[in-house]
């Protein structure tokens, strides 16, 4: 699966009108995850993970910034997230399974706060984004 | 079986009152189209399925949509026996569509992308997870005849 060019141009753009929103919407999306998908939650016994939770927001931020470096590395995203990919491989070992839920709560999150940007091309753009970034985090698993 | 606590249920049951299910049915099963062009593979009589727009246009797209989600709706009434109120399809799905049950859980996520576009923020983590479940339930219904 490759990014396209419009695809690239689908991610960018969107990603552009977020507004500075990026950080309190990978917060979001993790609070989705744990509340639909709680064997998630399993990743995270260090944490508190009730709603309003500032560790989930601060991790969410972390995730968002990740995704907005991605963003600006669409053509290299092995090494621009060749770091991240060692981290998730030798370090925290989060089940590959897991990339799909926190993909699909990102994509709810998107589309709750964008409705105008989240057309059907955008939506498997960002699908497509996604699960490349998951891909690329989970490269090194063996 | 699906296990939705009240508020659960109470949440789904709000939501999907307000869902208009031929439009919405239309929608998601346009958008699986899309986003997982394989999913066409069942559908080389639909006609034009060229672009996103051709799909999202695409008349017999919206009409199989609709029948779709009023079928899924009908689980919604249902949610103690999905099983059972499934278990018909389920066979239809397994021995004359031959549909891989994937595809049930692509719909499905399709189907929270939707209602989340639609509601915007009113479609909240909670009203999700609901969702989820949901979902989830009948996705497992529709398979459970598979062999």
């Amino acid at each position: 699966m490759v990014l396209s060019p419009a695809d690239k141009t689908n991610i960018k753009t969107t990603w552009d009108k977020l507004g500075g929103h990026a950080g309190e919407y990978g917060g979001e999306a993790l609070e989705r995850t744990f509340t639909s998908f709680p064997t998630t939650k399993t990743y995270f016994p260090h944490f508190d993970l009730s709603p309003g939770s500032a560790q989930v927001k601060a991790h969410g931020k972390k995730v968002a910034d990740a995704l907005t470096t991605a963003v600006a590395h669409l053509d290299d995203l092995p090494k621009a997230l060749s770091t991240l990919s060692d981290l998730h491989a030798y370090k925290l070992r989060v089940d590959p399974v897991n990339f799909k839920l926190l993909s699909h709560c990102l994509l709810v999150t998107l589309a709750c706060h964008h409705p105008a940007e989240f057309t059907p091309a955008v939506h498997a753009s960002l699908d497509k984004f996604f699960s490349t970034v998951s891909t690329v985090l989970t490269s090194k698993y063996r | 079986m699906v296990h939705l606590t009240a508020d659960e249920k109470a949440a789904v049951t709000a939501l999907w009152g307000k869902v208009n299910v031929d439009e919405v049915g239309g929608e998601a099963l346009g958008r699986l189209l899309v986003v997982y062009p394989w999913t066409q593979r069942f559908f080389d009589s639909f006609g034009d399925l060229s672009s996103p727009d051709a799909v999202m246009g695409n008349a017999k797209v919206k009409a199989h949509g609709k029948k779709v989600l009023n079928s899924f709706s009908d689980g919604l009434k249902n949610l103690d026996n999905l099983k059972g109120t499934f278990a018909k399809l389920s066979e239809l799905h397994c021995d004359k569509l031959h549909v891989d049950p994937e595809n049930f859980k692509l719909l499905g996520n399709v189907l929270v992308c939707v209602l989340a576009h639609h509601f915007g923020k009113q479609f909240t983590p909670q009203g999700q997870g609901a969702f989820q479940k949901v979902v989830a339930g009948v996705a497992n219904a529709l398979a459970h005849k598979y062999h």
